[in-house]
């Protein structure tokens, strides 16, 4: 192998793409859905929030 | 540490990923995590106090993702007996699409964040139980039960069963014998419908090593111990309707299912060829049984209570 094709590192097939794109996808769902989930939890408890009695 | 190695199904570590939102999907044991859900929704419809419904999804969300996590950790350190049994064969670590190391990332990730949000928005018992459930499932059934005794699915269905006390505990901040009762209807209907299962998949199991009942104490002694358990499931399914925790419509449900369930057992204890159509009968109608008896409990004991909270 070439020292230019070193440099290029390694190359994703367009299936390898498209996976990695749906993976990305779902992590930036599942974070909006923390950020939204964390936000109401605060609107519903108030300042409730910070007290978590056993 | 999982019996594994990772270039047995993988390659390189530097080999990019092909795992697909599917595959992460399917690590979570989707159909298990639905009744797990279920379960847990109605422990938290029979009990009593206020939540608001904004509380009461975030909990179910954290139940069903520390359920998730729970199998991704299975399917993680069970890829090598998994590849071995035809049920199993085609989950995501053992067809080589999700590398180990990845699916216990993901289980340990999803784990955390579970307990963390359900301790921090709903409440420390509730979180102290589902990573109590989670430890359970992969650590002592897991790692250790499943592998080395033939009793494996009856201390390991505990985990199975905490799911509607995690419910409760998140309304009430607390535990009484109603979840505990609830708890212990799932504990005892998982070893008949397990070994039922079991019955007629023992040369999968076998091949595996894994010491399932019937590999390991043959076919007629499941056969009675399928029978015993049901015996013993039985009443206790019927059991919150005369300890006064549901009405009569639950009683009489309960009662009804109940005695199916003994006579498919009788059925199953009975029939002596090894592959049976007792036991798929039995395994199938068993998972009608639990959905009915809680179902109807929902609606006798909790539908009730829950519109109240939901219209408060």
């Amino acid at each position: 192998m070439s020292e230019q094709d070193n440099d290029k590192g390694i190359v994703l097939t367009e299936a390898q793409k498209r996976a990695r794109r749906s993976r990305s996808i779902a992590i930036a769902v599942s974070l909006i859905v923390l950020v939204v989930l964390f936000y109401m939890m605060t609107l519903v408890k108030g300042p409730m929030i910070l007290v978590r009695p056993l | 540490m999982s019996l594994i190695s990772e270039a047995e199904f993988n390659g390189t570590l530097a080999e990019p990923s092909m795992a697909s939102v599917g595959d992460y999907i399917a690590l979570m044991k989707p159909r298990v995590m639905s009744l797990v859900v279920f379960t847990a929704l109605v422990g938290l419809a029979v009990a009593p106090g206020a939540i608001h419904p904004v509380t009461a999804f975030t909990a179910l969300l954290c139940i069903a993702v520390g359920a998730g996590a729970s199998g991704a950790l299975n399917m993680w350190y069970d890829a090598d007996i998994d590849a071995l049994m035809t049920r199993t064969a085609r989950r995501p670590v053992p067809m080589g699409r999700v590398k180990p190391g990845e699916a216990l990332a993901f289980g340990m990730t999803l784990s955390v964040f579970a307990v963390a949000v359900l301790g921090l928005l709903v409440n420390l018992l509730a979180a102290a139980l589902l990573a109590f459930t989670i430890f359970f499932y992969v650590a002592i059934y897991t790692m250790w039960l499943k592998r080395s005794t033939p009793q494996n699915i009856v201390i390991g269905g505990a985990a199975g069963a905490f799911p509607p006390m995690i419910g409760w505990a998140a309304v009430t901040g607390s535990l009484s014998f109603e979840p505990i009762l609830l708890f212990l209807i799932i504990f005892f209907w998982t070893p008949p419908h397990f070994w039922a299962l079991a019955l007629y998949k023992t040369a999968d199991y076998a091949r595996a090593g894994v010491p399932m009942l019937p590999v390991v104490a043959g076919d007629a002694h499941t056969r009675l111990q399928i029978l015993l358990y049901t015996f013993v499931l039985a009443p206790i399914g019927i059991a919150p309707w005369p300890l006064g925790y549901a009405g009569p419509l639950y009683g009489v449900v309960a009662s009804i299912t109940g005695a199916i369930m003994v006579m498919l057992a009788v059925q199953v204890f009975r029939e002596r060829r090894p592959v049976e159509r007792a036991c798929r009968h039995l395994f199938a109608f068993s998972i009608l049984y639990l959905f009915l008896l809680f179902a109807v409990l929902m609606i006798d004991r909790g539908w009730g209570g829950l519109i109240a909270r939901l219209t408060a």
